[in-house]
């Protein structure tokens, strides 16, 4: 291990352990453009042709776009609320931390995340339909809110070990409280910021299970409910399913393919923490 | 000013917890409060004591979902952590493609859960027979996931798949954290690779080791979007977990209030198996 020499065997390893990983999303491109017929012969082999009809239908017949959309923009008020508010929220925590009231507030936060979603779960969907919740900014406000519970925990940990001095300083110029944290905190917490608004946009992006419980209007779905709720209509056409499927997933693997060093390197400092 | 700073302090502090109590810790108690009670989801109720909690011990479906979800996230847990060990010290030896690799396999991570689980569905149900077949292979000819005793074995596997991402990265940390030398100063002593990772490696990634295991049981004992997408329970109910079994019963069987009862049932085994892992691994990582 002490010379520089490049490993081959370990490389060699690992590059065929990606066929693991990559066979799967091989199928899942290929199919997509293939039609029922050419699913009889070999499945491994390259589409005939690499026409986009199989795309268009499945667009039309789960109202892609509006899924799409739905997406985009739980994901995108998701984060912004998440990454400003938790960030304030932790903030008052970290700062008051010598006093009971908000030492109780912490460990209520974080002891939160032990509590499995299923026991929430009834009697959410019950409240939030009583109150006309059940769409899309209901979805936005749960998300956030949920979020404090980890979020205070990452965030609050990075705010104590911000110096005290730095925030003085502004307050002997003027600052508010208010000004301090969006002037001179908010900025520093760039690093955990990125972190937090990269697991948020994932689990946002990604979940299944509460819209599929909170959400009754067809209209909202988000990309991972249409999947589910068009399963049964796909089940004879695998071609126009992983069509369906190539194009939500492609947003996402999008974003990682130019992000991918920051969204590794945020999953991690969230994580260790 | 003193006074001033605490009120913006306190203006930030009571919407968080307001919200946070309604939206969270209020369906919660609610939950406890009609686990008491014969509540179907709608109309009248009326108190029945530990009636519920009785029943789900006696309730052969629950505990097959109990008996499923542990077999399940324990063999899911412990194929996950070796697999994500074995690729993050391959990613931390000197390779060529290092960048490359590693965001091949974290990948897996950032894509959703259940159009995975559909793509995999579709692999064990024509993809694999088809291979079976044309190799003739016997073994593969059948889709694991109509097969009652076998179908558990393919929600690990894409479990497996999907979640090794997350923990080889976490592992990844952990690694590059051991100085170069540690290992040069064994192997002077002569020391293989077997000793250098049970001797090096191993007790200085102990606290990685810990936060997987914790990590990735919790999540595997709520497994949910997996199954909905390879078997939806079956076939029968031999893949239903404890998630989906309180979906099922909650919302479409009627059976709120008992499926509350098993919530926070379910609730206090996942507290205390984090507990007790969190406790006997950290006693590990003192020791080595």
């Amino acid at each position: 291990m002490s010379n520089k020499r490049t490993n081959w065997p370990v490389t060699t390893l690992l590059i065929v352990g990606t066929l693991l990983i990559l066979l799967p999303l091989y199928l899942t491109i290929t199919i997509a453009f293939k039609t029922p017929q050419e699913m009889a012969g070999n499945l491994l082999a390259l589409p005939k042709s690499w026409s986009l009809d199989n795309f268009t239908q499945a667009i039309e017949m789960t109202n892609f776009f509006n899924a799409l959309g739905n997406s985009v923009f739980v994901t995108i008020f998701v984060v912004i609320f998440t990454v400003l508010t938790n960030s304030l929220v932790a903030y008052a925590i970290a700062r008051n931390m010598h006093k009971k009231a908000y030492k109780f507030l912490f460990y209520y936060f974080v002891s939160a995340m032990f509590i499995p979603f299923p026991i929430i779960m009834l009697p959410i969907v019950k409240q939030t339909a009583a109150w006309g919740m059940d769409n899309l900014v209901g979805l936005i406000i749960l998300y956030v809110v949920f979020n404090l519970s980890f979020n205070t925990f990452i965030y609050v940990g990075y705010i104590r070990s911000i110096p005290k001095e730095l925030e003085e300083a502004a307050v002997i110029d003027g600052a508010s409280t208010w000004g301090v944290f969006w002037r001179v905190i908010f900025p520093l917490l760039a690093p955990m910021n990125a972190t937090v608004a990269i697991i948020t946009c994932l689990g946002a992006w990604n979940d299944f299970m509460l819209p599929l419980v909170m959400l009754s209007d067809r209209d909202m779905a988000t990309l991972p409910l249409v999947q589910y709720i068009f399963q049964s209509q796909f089940s004879t056409n695998y071609n126009l399913a992983f069509a369906s499927y190539i194009m939500a997933l492609a947003p996402m693997i999008i974003v990682y393919i130019f992000a991918q060093k920051w969204i590794i390197s945020g999953v991690m400092k969230g994580s260790i923490k | 000013m003193m006074n001033k700073k605490n009120y913006v302090y306190m203006i930030i502090a009571i919407p968080a917890f307001i919200l946070f109590f309604i939206f969270h810790t209020y369906p919660a108690l609610q939950g406890i409060f009609y686990s008491f009670t014969d509540w179907k989801g709608y109309g009248d109720w009326s108190f029945v004591g530990l009636k519920n909690y009785l029943n789900v011990f006696k309730d052969e479906r629950a505990l097959d979902a109990y008996g499923f979800t542990f077999k399940f996230a324990v063999i899911s847990t412990i194929l996950v952590n070796i697999f994500s060990l074995l690729i993050a010290m391959g990613l931390n030896a000197k390779i060529k493609f290092h960048k490359t690799l590693r965001a091949i396999y974290f990948l897996p991570y950032i894509l959703s859960i259940l159009i995975v689980g559909f793509i995999f569905n579709f692999i064990f149900t024509h993809f694999l027979p088809g291979i079976g077949e044309s190799l003739g292979i016997e073994f593969l000819t059948k889709n694991i996931l109509g097969d009652q005793k076998l179908a558990w074995l393919g929600i690990v596997l894409v479990a497996v798949w999907q979640s090794v991402a997350f923990n080889t990265i976490l592992y990844l940390a952990g690694l590059v954290t051991i100085p170069e030398d540690l290992y040069e100063a064994a192997s002077i002593d002569g020391a293989g690779i077997w000793r250098k990772f049970w001797n090096i490696t191993f007790p200085l990634i102990a606290p990685f080791f810990t936060i997987n295991m914790v990590l990735a049981m919790k999540n595997f004992l709520m497994v949910f979007d997996q199954i909905v997408a390879l078997t939806g329970g079956g076939p029968g109910t031999s893949t239903e977990s404890i998630s989906l079994l309180i979906y099922r019963g909650g919302f479409e069987g009627g059976e709120f209030a008992y499926q509350s009862a098993n919530a926070v049932i379910y609730f206090i085994v996942i507290v205390v198996i984090s507990i007790i892992q969190l406790k006997f691994l950290e006693k590990r990582e003192a020791e080595s």
